[in-house]
């Protein structure tokens, strides 16, 4: 072995040693998360204090599953979470994908204005809208089966129209847009095509990996949503499962209980990330590419 | 911006006028209506006694929010004297001042400290004591925790993200598997991930006392992290860092990727060192990166909330109050949509001014 391949050795085993020591660190919380919620209370306030905490062993059951069933109604909960997600995602990605091809293909009055603006919204956080959003949504009209009403509060609609428009969805979908060659809209317009056909037809098809970036965004964005839904959906019929886990602010928490709730919370979103993962880290990077 | 498609036609042209017009109004309207109206709102109703539900009429009141929440005053207080004109002392042995409830209370001489409260007291000359009076101590309590958050875990998490990407940089067999890993906490709610760490910081049972003890060979005294002032947010911070760090990792990697490896290769054969490498190669690449990760991070920081609201609802003594917290206690808990939007706005301006701050101190130095 050459002398110049030691050290590079020795620094390969270091790192590996520290990467994995790290990577420890991040995974040994979800292990733990996940392996709790198989143990009864008991046992698992014992384990915590050796590294059996992070081992499924001794009394190994589903029974905090059935509980945490019978206390909190779980599946209700995922299926309005799945419900609004899903709608917002879908309706988010058909109306900024439209605006932004707008924005990029066509030329109207007040273009440039609007854009800015978008762009500018980038800088005010949710968190400082949520309170007057409120008083918003509190006086705006919605027919349903109850005939006219006055205030959206606990509904699904209070969960999904105000975030189907967004400026980093619109903004990603516009940088997508702009590398696209101008030349296709031309040749499609020569041909007699008109614009909302040249957007499904030409525009559309070509633009897969944006339409994941947005989905993927837009879907941690809506279902990891916590602020928004606590004020705006607590009645139960309404109530996503984030919002559920308020059933378990009290003072004498049933870990194992609480452990399955945040594992059928976390394990589909974990099983997702890890299928896509690449898909997931380009979503990311994406945000980062800066015009 | 490039080129627009111009038709030679007019009708051409009107016709993509009316499509373009078209496409982007709903994402418009909609935007319009439930976030730059909520903008807006959020400063006219900051100066009115606006409550979410009230059969009175709203009324403008100025500047009153601004004052109930940032309201100051300053008191400054000689010990009392006994009869013969020496420090009186309490029972305990310590000085005796006058009660500050007599300054504070429909005191006609004091009118400006009417209804504060004591935030803190410092000493002063002599025996006297200088006492900092509040309208609002626990808003003041949120505003210097959330100000604390962002000085600690902005740098913090800024740092560690970088080190994390440039492990994760390196041409190792596997090294995909580590980014993955280091990405996950990412992607789980960070409800989820207070409501698990509530566990890890638990006193008697917590997992990170009967690590530290067994690090420590039991000589370690478990301590209740989320259960007393001095730790509970730090314990809140260092969780934050491990939820939100993979973010930016992903965000440097992304740009440590957009450096030329041509550069590296120049530095290999001039011999520089790993150090040197990354301080003239590495570090000068990442310019743009680093104002766009310490831009996102601040921006996050600011916006502290469910942390506070599943881990310690603001205590222990209000040492983890945060201006979200307080927002969302106004605006939502007691339906004052004024007194809430005041405390948006001032985190609105706060985020304005950082993040104008730090576009102004990262700016192209040419």
């Amino acid at each position: 072995m050459s002398r110049s391949l030691m050290p590079s050795l020795a620094a390969k085993a270091l790192n590996y040693t520290l990467l994995t020591w790290i990577a420890l660190v991040f995974i040994f919380p979800i292990v733990f998360m996940v392996v709790s919620s198989l143990k009864p209370d008991l046992q698992l306030l014992q384990d915590a204090s050796s590294v059996r905490a992070f081992l499924p062993v001794g009394d190994i059951s589903f029974d905090n599953y059935r509980a945490a069933f019978q206390r909190v109604p779980i599946g209700h909960f995922i299926f309005n979470s799945v419900m609004v997600t899903a709608i917002t995602m879908v309706l988010s990605l058909a109306v900024c994908s439209m605006a932004a091809f707008a924005f990029v293909f066509l030329e109207f009055p007040g273009k440039s204005v609007l854009l800015a603006v978008v762009l500018a919204t980038f800088i005010v956080p949710f968190e400082s809208i949520a309170i007057p959003l409120l008083l918003v949504v509190n006086n705006l009209p919605w027919i349903g089966d109850q005939g006219l009403t006055v205030g959206w509060l606990n509904s699904y609609h209070v969960q999904i129209i105000p975030f189907i428009s967004d400026a980093l969805t619109i903004f990603l979908f516009v940088q997508y847009f702009r590398d696209l060659p101008r030349e296709l809209v031309e040749a499609a317009r020569v041909d007699g095509a008109g614009y909302f056909q040249i957007y499904r037809r030409v525009i559309l098809p070509l633009a897969g990996p944006v339409f994941a970036t947005a989905a993927i965004l837009k879907f941690l964005a809506m279902y990891n949503q916590y602020l928004w839904p606590v004020m705006a959906a607590q009645s139960e019929d309404y109530r996503p499962i984030m919002v559920g886990l308020q059933y378990f602010f009290q003072l004498n928490i049933a870990w194992g209980e609480m452990m399955a709730y945040l594992t059928v919370i976390t394990v589909p979103v974990l099983l997702f990330y890890l299928s896509l993962q690449r898909a997931f880290i380009a979503s990311i990077a994406s945000t980062g590419v800066k015009g | 911006m490039s080129a627009p498609i111009t038709s030679t036609t007019a009708p051409g042209a009107a016709r993509a006028r009316r499509s373009g017009l078209l496409m982007v109004s709903p994402a418009m309207l909609l935007m319009a209506l439930f976030l730059i109206l909520p903008f807006l709102l959020a400063f006219a109703m900051s100066f009115t006694n606006q409550r979410l539900v009230s059969p009175n009429p709203t009324q403008y009141v100025g500047l009153d929010n601004y004052r109930q929440i940032l309201g100051l005053g300053v008191l400054t207080l000689q010990p009392e004297k006994d009869a013969q004109g020496q420090v009186a002392h309490e029972a305990d042995g310590s000085v005796q001042y006058p009660s500050l409830r007599t300054y504070t209370r429909d005191n006609p001489d004091y009118p400006h400290l009417n209804r504060m409260r004591e935030w803190f007291h410092v000493g002063w000359t002599g025996d006297s004591r200088v006492y900092v009076l509040a309208s609002d101590v626990i808003f003041m309590k949120a505003l210097v925790n959330t100000v604390q958050f962002v000085v600690v875990v902005a740098p913090v998490q800024a740092f560690f993200a970088l080190l994390l990407a440039l492990l994760i940089n390196q041409p190792l067999r596997g090294i995909n598997i580590y980014r993955t890993i280091f990405f996950m906490p990412v992607v789980i709610s960070m409800v989820v991930v207070a409501f698990l760490w509530r566990f890890i910081y638990a006193g008697d049972t917590g997992l990170l006392n009967s690590l530290l003890g067994h690090l420590t060979f039991g000589a370690f005294k478990p301590v209740d992290w989320l259960g007393q002032p001095g730790t509970a947010l730090w314990a809140i911070m260092a969780m934050s860092v491990w939820q939100g760090v993979g973010f930016h990792m992903i965000v440097w990697l992304s740009g440590l990727q957009t450096i030329s490896a041509s550069l590296y290769e120049a530095a290999a054969l001039e011999g520089a060192s790993r150090w040197q490498v990354f301080r003239y190669v590495t570090w000068p690449g990442l310019r743009n990166t680093a104002i766009l990760v310490m831009v996102v991070i601040t921006m996050q920081a600011f916006t502290l909330y469910p942390q506070i609201d599943v881990m310690t609802r603001g205590g222990p003594l209000d040492s983890t109050q945060s201006l979200v917290f307080q927002a969302v206690q106004r605006g939502y808990g007691k339906q004052d949509i004024a007194g809430g939007s005041a405390i948006s706005v001032f985190l609105f301006l706060f985020v304005l001014a950082i993040s104008l701050g730090q576009r102004y101190l990262t700016r192209e130095k040419k």
